[in-house]
C-alpha cells in the first residue's frame, strides 16, 4: 500500500470481521458496487468493480476466488470469465474487457478503499 | 359403384408398406386428386411387425398399431378389413374381393407382402407347429404355450431369432435350429455370427447349427424333431421361421410377370409388366432381389407416390443396413460388410470375453468406409452409417470410430461441418483448424481463438472431448489434470480424499496440490467432500459456485431461483397454495419445470432466507436445483390411477427421490419412473430410469436428454423394487466414485471401458468386489441426509451472507424486472 497517498482519498467501507475468508463481498458507495475479496485468511485484500463487463451484471463478488500462476483471480458466476484481482484484467476471454481495480487497505480491523485509483 | 372426378388408387394389402404408402400419398396429395381404397385380409389395420416380439413383453395389439382406424376415416381412405382381393381383371381395370366387392381402379398397388415360408418337412401339419408372422399367429402360440415347457424355432435368421425371443419370453426352454453353419447368414460374417451365437447361448437359448430337419414327430401333436445325421430333439412346440415367400398368387393369376423363385418383377419405376400396376415391399422383385426389410419398402412407397404426382423418381436399389436388438444383444450391419468384389482393408475389434465384435470394411486407400458389422455394442452405428452414406472421409485412425463405445472418439469421427457451438456457429472443422494453426490445446485457448463456448458455455465439455481426442490421435500428451493446482484427475482426487480421510479443501491442497485453488478444482473437491462425508454443502461455502454458496441457482440478471422438492412430482392442494402465496408475496415469476416441479424465479439474495423459511414451515424442503446432485424423479400416475399402469410408478418415484435426495455427484442427476411400457415419464432419457413391466421393473441407466440425447441402456429387466433400489444405489455410487468432474452419466458410460456389460458385471455380479462398499456408502448417505436449507437457516454465521451489500441494508436496485405475459422477467442492462 502506498504511503504517499493522502488520507482524504481513502474511504472507510466496512469492518474486517464483516468479510468471510476466501470469498467476496460487495459494498455500495453512492451508486457504485465494489467487490471486495479477502484472500489467504486476511493477509491479502483486493477491490474491483462488481459489474461483469461481459453481460453487465453486478455479480463478480459472488464468484469463486482462486489463483493462476500464483496471481489471485475471481471467476464470474454467470459465465466463468476470470479476472485478475490485482489489475482487473480478464484472462479467460481476450475480447471481454477488464474491470477497474482499486487500492484497498486494512487498518485496525477497518477496511478502506481508494476509488480515485 | 359411384365414380368421382378423382382417380381411384386401389392398394392391395394393408401391412407396414401398404399403410406407409397411404400415409405418404395423403401427405403429398395437396390437390386431393386421389381416392384411396385399400384391402386388408387381417382383422386389424397395419401394425408394427418389426417389433412383434414386444407383444409378449407387454405391448398390446393396439400399441403396435401404426395408424388407428380413425386416421383412415379422417383422411377419407376406404379400408376394407378382413377382406382380401381374390381376382384382378386387368382388361377392365377392376378388382374383386372375397366378400363380393367389385372396385375399378386407375392405378393398382400390390403391397401384398410375404408369407412365412414353410418347408415341406414331414409332420409340419401337426398340432403345435406355428409360423411367426401375424398377431393371430402370436395369439395361437401363446394359447398353446400354456401347456408347453419347451419350444424350438426352425431358422436362425433375423425373424427366427425374434421368434426365439418370443418363446423365451413365454417362459419356454427355447432352442434354435439352423441348417446353415452360422446364424443370420444374410447379415453377418462368420466371426460376428459366432459372437452372436455366444451371446444368445448366454441367454439360455440353445442353438443347433448345420441341422437339417428331416421330420417333426409325435402322436397328433409335436413331441420331437429329427435331423439328418444329428440326435433327435424333444420339444413341445415348433415355430417355423425359415424365410419368406412373396405373396404373388394374385399377380400370377392375372398374368403379370413373376420371378422364377417368386416375386412380382418390377422395373426402376416399380411398375410391373402392366403400366397401371405397381408392386412395392416384399412382394416386389427388383433386380432379381427381394428386400426383406421394412426400410427399403418405405423407400419404394416414396418413389411410387412421386410418380403418381408426376415427379421424377426411380428406385435404384436400397441400403440393407440394419440395427436391431436381438434377444438383448445389439446387432448392426451396413454396406458391403464382407468387402465382396472390392479391394479393401478391414479394421477389427474382437473381444470374445465381453462379447463384442466390431468390423469396419474400408477402401484400400483408407479413405472411405465401405461397410461394417457391430455385434454386442452398436453404439457406433449412427456415426458409421452417417460416414458410409455421406461418403465422408474417414478419420486418420479408423479404429477411433469403433473404440470404447464411440465416446470421445465418436466426437472425432463427426463430419467437420458438425456445429459444436451453436451460439457462435463454430464447427468441428473450425476447432480443429484452431488447434492446427494456433496450437490451441485446451478449451480456453479454443474459446479465445474461435469464440466457441463464449456464449452459453454448454458446448465446453464437447470442445474438451474433441481437443483431447484430437491430441491423443496426434500422439500428443493429453493433460488429464483437473487444473494447475492438482496434477491428477477427479477420480484420483476422489481416491486420495477417501484414502487420507481428508475433510477440508485446505488439507487437500497442502497434502496433494499447490497454489490456492480455483473455480475448477474447488467445486470438484467440494462435491467429493460432500459425496464422501455427506456434509451439508454450506460447510464448503467458499469452495462453491454461487449456486451452492446461496443454495439457489443464479439467473442471468443476478437474481436467484427457488425450487422446493416435490418428490415424484406430487403436490397437495395445501402446499400448492403456499407456493402461490409465497410467489405472490415476493413477486416471483412462476413456471413449471421440465422435471415436474414448480420454480419461482427472481428472488434477490436478501430475500432467499425469508422465502425458504416460509416454505420450510409449510413442510417443503430444498429441491437442490442449484446443485450437482439429484434433481427430480419424474413419474406418471401409474397403476393407482391409469387404466394402463401395471405398477405404482409414483410410489416408487417418491421413495427413490427421498432415498437419493441431496446426493452430491460429478454432475446433476435426473430420473423418472414410468408405470407401463408407454413410458409417459420419459425414463429412458434420464440418468437412471425405471419402467414398469408385468413382472416388475426394468432399470435403464445413463440416458440423456440434453446436448447429446441418448437413450438409457437396460441394466436389468423384470426386477423387483428391492433390486431396483440395490442396483440404483450401486450405479450411482460407482458413478460418483469414477466419473470425471462435470461428466453426465451418459458420457461417463460411453467412455467406460467395456460399456454397459462392464457396468452390469460390476453392479450385478460384483466383479470388482466393491458392491459391499458401495452399498455402505449409500446407506451412509441416506442416514445422514439433511435439508441444506434447514441446516443453513439454523446457522447464524451462514445467514450473514444473504445481504446485497456488506456495508448497508439496502437492496440491490440494479436487479430490475419488467412485465411480460403478466409476470416479471429480468430487465437487462445495455452492455
Amino acid at each position: 500500500m502506498s504511503n504517499t497517498m493522502t488520507t482524504d482519498n481513502w474511504i472507510k467501507v466496512a469492518q474486517e470481521a464483516d468479510f468471510a475468508t476466501d470469498v467476496g463481498g460487495c459494498i455500495k458507495h453512492h451508486n457504485k458496487h465494489i467487490a471486495i475479496f479477502n484472500i489467504n485468511n486476511r493477509t491479502e485484500w483486493y477491490a474491483i468493480d462488481n459489474i461483469c463487463p461481459h453481460k453487465g451484471q453486478n455479480v463478480l463478488s459472488r464468484g469463486i476466488v482462486g489463483d493462476t500462476d500464483g496471481e489471485p483471480k475471481v471467476a464470474c458466476p454467470l459465465h466463468k470469465n476470470a479476472f485478475l484481482l490485482k489489475t482487473g484484467q480478464c484472462i479467460s476471454d481476450e475480447t471481454t474487457p477488464g474491470v477497474r481495480s482499486y487500492e484497498i487497505k486494512c487498518e485496525n480491523g477497518e477496511i478502506f478503499i481508494n476509488l480515485t485509483t | 359403384m359411384i365414380r368421382h372426378n378423382k382417380k381411384n388408387i386401389v392398394v392391395i394389402g394393408n401391412g407396414m408398406v401398404g399403410c406407409k404408402f397411404c400415409a405418404n400419398l395423403i401427405d403429398q396429395d395437396e390437390e386431393n386428386q386421389f381416392e384411396i381404397i385399400t384391402f386388408c385380409e387381417e382383422p386389424r389395420p397395419a401394425y408394427d411387425r418389426v417389433h412383434l416380439s414386444e407383444y409378449f413383453s407387454g405391448k398390446s395389439a393396439k400399441d403396435l398399431e401404426l395408424k388407428p382406424m380413425e386416421w383412415y376415416f379422417a383422411n377419407g381412405i376406404t379400408l376394407h378389413l378382413e377382406d382380401a382381393v381374390s381376382k384382378i381383371d386387368r382388361a377392365n381395370k377392376t378388382v374383386f374381393s372375397k366378400k363380393g366387392r367389385e372396385i375399378e381402379y386407375d392405378t393398382l398397388i400390390l403391397a401384398t407382402g410375404s408369407a412365412a415360408f414353410v418347408p415341406p418337412i414331414p409332420g409340419v401339419e401337426k398340432e403345435g407347429v406355428f409360423v411367426y408372422r401375424t398377431i393371430e399367429d402370436l395369439d395361437e402360440m401363446m394359447a398353446y404355450a400354456k401347456n408347453c415347457k419347451s419350444a424350438t424355432v426352425i431358422g436362425g435368421g433375423l425373424l427366427g431369432l425374434e421368434a426365439a425371443k418370443a418363446t423365451k419370453d413365454m417362459g419356454l426352454a427355447t432352442s434354435v435350429v439352423e441348417f446353415a453353419p452360422k446364424l443370420m447368414p444374410r447379415q453377418l460374417d462368420d466371426v460376428a455370427a459366432h459372437r452372436l451365437l455366444q451371446l444368445i447361448e448366454d441367454q439360455d437359448i440353445k442353438c443347433y447349427l448345420n441341422h437339417i430337419t428331416t421330420a417333426i414327430e409325435g402322436d397328433g401333436k409335436v413331441e420331437k424333431m429329427t435331423f439328418k445325421g444329428n440326435d433327435d430333439l424333444q420339444t413341445d412346440m415348433v415355430v417355423v421361421s425359415a424365410g419368406i415367400r412373396p405373396r404373388d398368387e394374385l399377380a400370377k393369376e392375372c398374368g403379370l410377370e413373376v420371378g422364377d423363385r417368386g416375386g412380382v418383377i418390377v422395373d426402376d419405376n416399380l411398375l410391373t409388366s402392366d403400366p397401371d400396376i405397381y408392386a412395392i415391399g416384399e412382394v416386389a422383385l427388383h433386380n432379381n432381389f427381394i428386400y426383406g426389410l421394412v426400410a427399403p419398402g418405405y423407400q419404394m412407397t416414396e418413389v411410387v407416390v412421386d410418380q403418381l404426382l408426376g415427379k421424377e423418381a426411380k428406385f435404384t436399389g436400397a441400403d440393407m443396413s440394419t440395427k436391431l436388438k436381438l434377444i438383448g444383444t445389439d446387432v448392426a450391419s451396413f454396406g458391403n460388410f464382407e468387402g465382396t468384389d472390392v479391394e479393401h482393408d478391414t479394421v477389427v475389434i474382437d473381444d470374445p470375453k465381453k462379447g463384442v465384435y466390431k468390423k469396419l470394411v474400408i477402401s484400400e486407400d483408407n479413405k472411405k468406409l465401405l461397410g461394417g458389422i457391430l455385434v454386442g455394442d452398436a453404439s457406433a452405428y449412427a456415426n458409421c452409417l452417417m460416414m458410409y452414406q455421406n461418403g465422408t472421409d474417414l478419420p486418420e485412425n479408423p479404429m477411433d470410430l469403433i473404440q470404447s463405445g464411440g465416446g470421445s472418439s465418436a466426437v472425432l469421427a463427426m463430419p467437420d461441418e458438425t456445429q459444436i457451438c451453436t451460439c457462435e456457429n463454430v464447427s468441428k472443422g473450425d476447432i480443429l483448424q484452431a488447434m492446427e494453426e494456433h496450437d490451441c490445446c485446451n478449451a480456453t485457448e479454443i474459446k479465445n481463438c474461435t469464440r466457441a463456448g463464449s456464449g452459453c458455455g454448454g458446448c465446453v465439455p464437447i470442445v474438451n472431448q474433441l481437443v483431447k481426442a484430437k491430441l491423443k490421435a496426434d500422439g500428443k500428451d493429453v493433460n488429464e489434470s483437473i487444473c494447475e493446482h492438482f496434477n491428477f484427475d477427479r477420480i484420483e482426487m476422489f481416491n486420495r480424499i477417501k484414502a487420507d480421510k481428508i475433510k477440508t479443501f485446505e488439507d487437500l491442497l497442502i497434502k496433494h496440490g499447490k497454489g490456492s485453488g480455483c473455480e475448477i478444482c474447488k467445486p470438484a473437491a467440494a462435491s467429493i467432500l460432500a459425496s464422501l462425508w455427506n456434509e451439508p454443502v454450506h460447510r464448503f461455502h467458499n469452495l462453491q459456485d454461487t449456486n451452492d454458496h446461496f443454495l439457489a441457482n443464479m439467473q442471468k440478471n443476478g437474481s436467484y431461483s427457488v425450487i422446493p422438492r416435490l418428490p415424484g412430482g406430487e403436490v397437495t392442494a395445501d402446499k400448492l397454495i403456499v407456493i402461490g402465496q409465497v410467489a405472490k408475496k415476493y413477486n416471483l415469476y412462476v413456471k413449471l419445470t421440465g422435471g415436474q416441479r414448480i420454480a419461482m424465479l427472481g428472488a434477490r439474495v436478501d430475500q432467499l432466507p425469508d422465502i425458504w423459511k416460509e416454505l420450510l414451515d409449510a413442510g417443503f424442503e430444498s429441491g437442490q436445483a442449484y446443485g450437482k446432485s439429484l434433481r427430480t424423479i419424474k413419474s406418471c400416475v401409474g397403476q393407482s390411477w391409469c387404466r394402463f399402469g401395471v405398477q405404482d410408478s409414483s410410489g416408487l418415484a417418491v421413495e427413490m427421490e427421498n432415498r437419493y435426495k441431496g446426493l452430491r455427484s460429478p454432475h446433476k442427476l435426473k430420473s423418472a419412473v414410468s408405470g407401463c411400457t408407454r413410458e409417459c415419464a420419459e425414463a429412458r432419457s434420464k440418468d437412471f430410469g425405471v419402467i414398469a413391466t408385468d413382472k416388475g421393473w426394468n432399470l435403464y441407466v445413463s440416458g440423456n436428454g440434453g446436448m447429446q440425447p441418448q437413450h438409457g441402456l437396460l441394466l436389468a429387466a423384470d426386477i423387483d423394487k428391492e433390486t431396483v433400489l440395490k442396483y440404483t444405489d450401486r450405479f450411482l455410487m460407482y458413478y460418483v466414485r469414477t466419473a470425471d468432474k462435470l461428466t453426465r452419466t451418459s458420457t461417463w458410460l460411453n467412455n467406460l471401458d467395456g460399456g454397459i456389460e462392464h457396468l452390469k458385471d460390476v453392479i450385478i455380479n460384483d466383479s470388482l468386489g466393491i458392491c459391499d462398499e458401495l452399498d455402505k456408502q449409500m446407506e451412509y448417505h441416506i442416514n445422514t441426509y439433511e435439508c441444506d436449507w434447514r441446516a443453513a437457516l439454523d446457522n447464524k454465521e451462514f445467514m450473514k451472507r444473504f445481504r446485497s451489500f456488506i456495508n448497508t441494508d439496502e437492496t440491490d436496485k440494479t436487479i430490475q424486472f419488467e412485465i411480460n405475459r403478466e409476470q416479471i422477467q429480468p430487465k437487462m442492462a445495455n452492455v
